[in-house]
C-alpha cells in the first residue's frame, strides 16, 4: 500500500499542518527565549538590554516558585483522579438500562459547554459565597456553620469547580468505550460466576485502559494551563497560585516580560516532564 | 462596505451644524462601574452634538487594567480613549504615552477641576487625564444600629471608637456584622484599604531609601488591630470581600459600618437597591491621633493614548464626559444624587447638590487626603493608598495576597508581614531601587 | 444488549442516574432560574426555586447595556471559522498519517499535542506585537487564525483516530475496482469519515467558543466575542446575582443548545480512537 507515490503524496498532505504548527510553536518559543534573556520592562521603556540568566535565577529563587509548582501538580493530580474515578462510575451507571437515558446523558454532559469564566463566576458568587451562596443556605438549613469555601478550603474549591467542568468529558469518552465492550464477553464471565468486582477488575478496567489514557492526556494539557478559574475566584490568594498564574502575575501585574518569559520556559519544561512521566505510566496503552 | 460607510459619514458631516471636523468612530475602554455604565447610556447626546460615534469596550477593573496596559506599552492603538486611574496617569504621562490635556477649551474650564484631582492626574504640572469622577473613602454607618448600641458617631472618629462601636453593634444571631471592610487580595482592593489604614497608624511602604517597612512595629499594629476587630465584628469570609461584596452586604442591612469609597454613598442611599437607604449616616475615615486619617484618594479619569489618529474627536469626547454640562445632563435624567461626584469644585457650590446628604463629607474627605504627604514619617513616594512607581501594582498584589491569607487564618500576621517584607525587597532589588 | 433486567433494577438505575444527573446539572439550572428573578429574590433566604414572579427585566437590562447580537455573531464567526479552517488543513494530514503511517507518525502526533503546552500568557507580548505588525489586532480574522492554531493538534488527533478505524481492506477493494485516488477519497472515504469529521467540528466549536484568553486580549470593540461580553459583568456594583445569571445564560445558551442537539454526534466523536 505504501508506494513511493503515495508516500510523497502523504508528505505533501501533512505539510500544511506540520508547517503551521511548527511556526506556531517556534515563533512564540523563540520569542519567549529571546525575551527571557532580556531585561524587558514595558513600563520602564521596554527593552533594557541583555541580562544573561538573571531572569531564570530570579524566577526560581522567588519564594513563590516551588509552592506554585506544587499547587499546579496538586490541582492537576486531584482533578485527574476525581474525573477518572467518578467518570468510570458514572459511565458504568449510564450504560445500564434505565428510563430517560438520553435526558440523563444531556444533564451530565452540560457542564462541558459552560465557559470557564462563567462557571467560575457562578460557583464563586451563587454557590460558595459564605453569606448568600446556596451552599451556605444548605449548611445553615442543617444547622451547621457555613464554610468559607474560597478562603478556608481554597484549593479544594478550585479542584471542585474544575472537576465539575471536566467530569462530562471523562464520562463521555469512558461511556463510549464501555459501550463498545463486547456484551457476550461479559455474559460469559457472568456464567462463569465471576462477581461484580472481579468482572470490573479483570474485564471492564483493562478494556477502558486506552480510554483512560486519552482522558488523562487531553485533560492534563488543558489542566496545566487553567487560569480563569483562579483569576475569578481567589486571584491567586490562599495558596492557589499555579505556575501559569505566577507567570501571569510576572508578565501582566508586575509588567516584567523578561521575568515572565523565563517563567514560560520553566512551564514548558514542567509540561514536558509531566508529559514524559505520563507516557511512561500510561503511554503503553497508546499504540498509535 | 467602506464605500457606503464613507457616504454615510459624508452625509453626517453635511448634516452637522458645527461642521469642520470629520465624523469619527471612537473606541473607548472603560470599567464596568455604575457611573460609566450610565455614561454609555447617554452616548447619544454626544453623538447628536458632535456627529462622532462611540464604540464601548466595557471590562471588569482587573481585566481592563491589563488590557489597556498591554495596548499602550506596545503602542497597539486599539483604543482612542482609555479609562485609567490616579496610579497609572503620572507613570504613563512621564513615559510620554499620553496626549497632554493642556489645551482644552475655555468653555470646559479646567480650572474648575478639584486641585486634589488634577494634581494626582498630572505629571510635572501637565494634566494627562481628565477626572470622570473622584473619590476618597469615608465611614458609612447605620444610624439605627448606632443608636440601639447607645453610641453616637463623632464627625471624625478614632480607630479606638470604631473598634468599640463595631463590637457593640455586632449581633451574630440577627446576622448583623458591626463592620464590613475589604479583605480581598489585589492592590486596588484590600491592598488599598490596608495601606490607607496603615498611614493613620504611622506606617509606610518604604523608607526614604526604598527599603520595605513591613518589619516595623507600625505595620504589625495595623494588621493586628484589623484582624482582631474583623474577627470579633466582621462578616464571615471577609478575606474574599472586596468593594462589591461589601456593598451588597451593606445594602442588605448586614453591616453596621462600612469604610469605603465615597462614591458608594449614592448606592447605599438609593432606595431602589438598598434596604437601609434612609438609615445611613456618614463620617470621616478614622485616625489614630497621629495627624493622618485613613482615607484614600482616587479618580477614574479619561486619557488619550499618544499616537491616536483621532485626537481631536477624542478631546471632544473627554470635554463632553467630564464637563459640568454632563453633570447637569445626568442630574436631569437620574437626579442629583447620581451625578459623577468628586471631580469639580462647582458641583459642591451648586445649590441643588448641597441637599445631598453625603456631599459635604465626600468633599471634606477628598480635601483631607494629600498624595504628596500621606504618611506620618517621610516617604519617597507619591500616592495615598499606593506608591506611584511602575513596580507597585505587582508588589502590592502579592503582598495583599499574603495579608488575605492572614485574614483567613491560614498564616499568622507575623508570617504574612515577614513574607511581605521579602517579596517587596526582592522586587525592589530587581527593579534597581536598592 | 439483550440482557434481561428486572424492572426493579431498572427503576433503581433510573433513580440514581437521574439524581446524579440533576446534581451535576444543578448549577446551570440554578443560573437559568436566577436569571428570571429580581435581585432581591435571587438572594432570598431560604432560596426560592420555582415560585417567584418570573421576570425578563434582567435580560432587558443586559441587552440595553451591551449589544448582545454583535458579541454573539463574533463568537459564531470565530468559533465556526477557526474550526472549519482547522478541519480543512487537518483532514489531509490526518488522512496521510492514518493510511500511510511511518515510523515517526506517533512522534509527530505527540509533538503536535506538546505545542499546546506553552502557557499563553507567557507569549502575550510577543503575539501582541506580532498582531500589531500584521494589523490583525481586534479583527475576527486574526482570532480565527490563532484559535485554529491552538486547536489544530486536537483536530488532527481526532481525525487521525477516526480515519485509522476505517479498515484498509475497503480501500484495497476500491483500488482493485480501479478507483482513482480522487474517487477513492470522494466516494469511499468521505462517507465513512463524515461522522468523525462532524464530531470533530462540534468538539472544536465548543473549545473555541469557550477560549477566554486570546479572545479577550486580542480584541477591543469590533471582534470581541461572548467571552468579552461576560468580562463586563463579572463584578458589577451591588446586588448582581440575577443580572450575572442573565448574562451567563445568554453567553452559554447558544453553545448549550448546539451541544444538546448534537449530543449523539458528539458522543461518537469523543472516542479519540479509544474504541477498538
Amino acid at each position: 500500500m505504501a508506494t513511493h507515490h503515495s508516500r510523497s503524496a502523504a508528505r505533501l498532505m501533512m505539510a500544511p499542518t506540520v508547517i503551521l504548527l511548527l511556526g506556531w510553536m517556534l515563533v512564540p518559543l523563540i520569542m519567549t527565549l529571546y525575551f527571557s534573556f532580556k531585561k524587558y520592562l514595558p513600563l520602564r521603556g521596554g527593552d533594557l538590554g541583555w541580562v544573561g540568566f538573571d531572569n531564570y535565577v530570579r524566577f526560581v529563587t522567588s519564594s513563590s516558585f516551588w509552592p506554585s509548582v506544587a499547587t499546579t501538580l496538586f490541582i492537576v493530580g486531584c482533578v485527574l483522579a476525581i474525573t477518572v474515578i467518578l467518570g468510570i462510575l458514572l459511565a458504568m451507571l449510564l450504560d445500564q438500562p434505565m428510563w430517560g437515558q438520553g435526558i440523563v446523558r444531556i444533564l451530565v454532559i452540560a457542564p462541558f459547554f459552560v465557559m470557564p469564566t462563567v462557571s467560575a463566576l457562578v460557583w464563586k458568587n451563587m454557590f460558595m459565597d459564605p453569606t448568600n451562596g446556596i451552599l451556605a443556605h444548605l449548611w445553615r438549613f442543617f444547622g451547621a456553620e457555613p464554610v468559607e469555601w474560597l478562603s478556608q478550603a481554597s484549593l479544594q474549591s478550585i479542584v471542585m469547580i474544575v472537576s465539575w467542568q471536566w467530569l462530562p468529558f471523562a464520562t463521555l469518552i469512558l461511556l463510549t468505550a464501555i459501550q463498545s465492550l463486547d456484551s457476550e464477553q461479559l455474559e460469559a464471565s457472568e456464567m462463569d460466576g465471576a462477581n461484580h468486582l472481579k468482572r470490573f477488575w479483570y474485564i471492564i478496567l483493562p478494556h477502558l485502559g486506552r480510554a483512560i489514557t486519552i482522558v488523562v492526556l487531553i485533560q492534563t494539557i488543558f489542566l496545566l494551563s487553567i487560569f480563569a478559574e483562579i483569576f475569578v475566584t481567589t486571584a491567586g490568594a490562599f495558596g492557589t497560585k499555579t505556575l501559569t498564574y505566577l507567570i501571569f502575575q510576572r508578565v501582566l501585574e508586575s509588567q516584567n516580560v523578561g521575568l515572565g518569559s523565563a517563567g514560560g520556559v520553566y512551564a514548558i519544561i514542567l509540561a514536558n516532564l509531566v508529559a514524559i512521566f505520563l507516557m511512561r505510566i500510561v503511554g503503553k496503552n497508546l499504540d498509535t | 462596505m467602506r464605500f457606503t460607510k464613507s457616504i454615510f459619514a459624508a452625509t453626517a458631516v453635511a448634516a452637522m451644524v458645527s461642521g469642520g471636523a470629520l465624523a469619527e468612530s471612537l473606541t473607548i475602554a472603560t470599567v464596568n462601574n455604575g457611573d460609566m455604565i450610565r455614561m454609555q447610556g447617554l452616548t447619544e447626546d454626544f453623538t447628536a452634538k458632535t456627529g462622532h460615534e462611540v464604540e464601548w469596550v466595557t471590562l471588569e477593573e482587573n481585566v481592563l487594567r491589563q488590557r489597556v496596559t498591554t495596548d499602550i506599552s506596545t503602542k497597539g492603538g486599539a483604543f482612542d480613549i482609555m479609562t485609567i486611574g490616579m496610579y497609572e496617569t503620572p507613570i504613563w504621562g512621564s513615559n510620554g504615552w499620553l496626549v497632554p490635556l493642556d489645551d482644552l477649551s475655555d468653555e470646559y474650564n479646567a480650572a474648575d477641576i478639584l486641585p486634589a484631582m488634577s494634581g494626582g492626574l498630572s505629571h510635572d504640572g501637565t494634566l494627562f487625564a481628565a477626572p470622570f469622577y473622584g473619590e476618597s473613602s469615608m465611614i458609612m454607618y447605620r444610624t439605627d444600629l448606632m443608636e440601639a448600641a447607645g453610641l453616637e458617631m463623632p464627625d471624625a472618629p478614632s480607630w479606638a471608637f470604631i473598634a468599640k462601636a463595631a463590637r457593640e453593634m455586632t449581633d451574630r444571631d440577627k446576622d448583623i456584622n458591626g463592620i464590613c471592610l475589604r479583605g480581598k487580595a489585589g492592590w486596588g482592593e484590600g491592598g488599598a484599604f490596608i495601606t490607607a489604614m496603615s498611614n493613620s497608624f504611622g506606617a509606610r511602604w518604604f523608607d526614604e531609601k526604598w527599603n520595605a517597612q513591613f518589619d516595623t512595629r507600625e505595620w504589625s499594629d495595623t494588621l493586628n488591630f484589623f484582624v482582631n476587630m474583623m474577627k470579633d465584628a466582621g462578616p464571615a469570609g471577609y478575606a474574599t470581600n472586596g468593594f462589591n461584596e461589601n456593598l451588597s452586604l451593606f445594602q442588605q442591612g448586614k453591616c453596621g459600618m462600612w469604610i469605603d469609597a465615597t462614591v458608594a454613598a449614592s448606592f447605599v442611599t438609593n432606595p431602589k437597591d438598598s434596604t437601609v437607604a434612609d438609615k445611613v449616616g456618614f463620617a470621616l475615615a478614622p485616625d489614630n491621633g497621629m495627624g493622618v486619617r485613613s482615607n484614600w484618594l482616587w479618580a477614574w479619569a479619561l486619557a488619550i493614548p499618544a499616537g491616536t489618529q483621532k485626537e481631536a474627536a477624542a478631546k471632544q469626547f473627554i470635554e463632553w464626559a467630564t464637563s459640568t454640562s454632563y453633570i447637569e445632563l445626568v442630574a436631569e435624567k437620574e437626579g442629583w444624587a447620581n451625578v459623577p461626584p468628586g471631580a469639580r469644585i462647582s458641583l459642591y457650590e451648586n445649590s441643588n447638590y448641597k441637599d445631598i446628604p453625603f456631599a459635604k463629607k465626600t468633599l471634606e474627605s477628598i480635601l483631607s487626603a494629600d498624595p504628596n504627604n500621606s504618611t506620618v514619617d517621610p516617604s519617597p513616594y507619591v500616592g495615598v493608598q499606593f506608591a506611584a512607581i511602575p513596580e507597585f501594582a505587582g508588589i502590592a498584589t502579592e503582598v495583599s495576597q499574603e495579608f488575605s491569607a492572614a485574614y483567613a487564618g491560614k498564616q499568622t500576621v507575623a508570617e504574612a508581614l515577614a513574607k511581605a517584607q521579602d517579596i517587596t525587597n526582592e522586587a525592589m532589588e530587581a527593579a534597581g531601587y536598592r | 444488549m439483550a440482557r434481561a433486567v428486572s424492572s426493579q433494577r431498572k427503576l433503581l438505575n433510573t433513580l440514581i442516574a437521574w439524581s446524579l444527573g440533576l446534581i451535576i446539572f444543578f448549577p446551570i439550572l440554578w443560573t437559568i432560574l436566577t436569571s428570571f428573578k429580581t435581585e432581591a429574590q435571587a438572594i432570598n433566604d431560604p432560596p426560592i426555586f420555582f415560585f417567584f414572579d418570573w421576570t425578563l427585566e434582567n435580560y432587558a437590562v443586559v441587552q440595553e447595556r451591551s449589544n448582545y447580537m454583535r458579541f454573539l455573531w463574533n463568537s459564531i464567526f470565530i468559533a465556526g471559522g477557526s474550526t472549519l479552517l482547522g478541519v480543512l488543513i487537518a483532514v489531509p494530514a490526518a488522512w496521510s498519517m492514518a493510511f500511510v503511517p511511518s515510523k515517526r507518525t506517533k512522534d509527530i502526533l505527540l509533538w503536535m499535542l506538546s505545542t499546546k503546552m506553552l502557557p499563553a500568557v507567557g507569549v502575550l507580548y510577543p503575539i501582541y506585537l506580532l498582531f500589531i505588525e500584521l494589523g490583525l489586532l481586534d479583527t475576527r480574522v486574526g482570532l480565527v487564525v490563532v484559535l485554529m492554531l491552538i486547536n489544530l493538534p486536537i483536530i488532527v488527533w481526532m481525525l487521525y483516530s477516526y480515519f485509522k478505524e476505517i479498515p484498509g481492506e475497503i480501500l484495497e477493494a476500491a483500488r482493485m475496482d480501479g478507483a482513482s485516488l480522487k474517487s477513492e477519497i470522494l466516494y469511499v472515504l468521505t462517507p465513512m469519515a463524515i461522522p468523525g469529521i462532524a464530531s470533530t467540528v462540534l468538539l472544536n466549536i465548543i473549545l473555541a467558543w469557550n477560549e477566554a484568553f486570546w479572545t479577550l486580549n486580542l480584541t477591543a470593540a469590533k471582534a470581541a466575542p461572548l467571552t468579552a461580553f461576560i468580562a463586563s459583568y463579572s463584578s458589577p456594583e451591588g446586588l448582581f446575582f440575577a443580572k450575572l445569571s442573565a448574562a451567563s445564560t445568554m453567553a452559554i445558551a447558544p453553545i448549550l443548545i448546539l451541544g444538546w442537539f448534537s449530543q449523539k454526534q458528539l458522543v461518537r466523536g469523543l472516542t479519540f480512537g479509544a474504541v477498538k
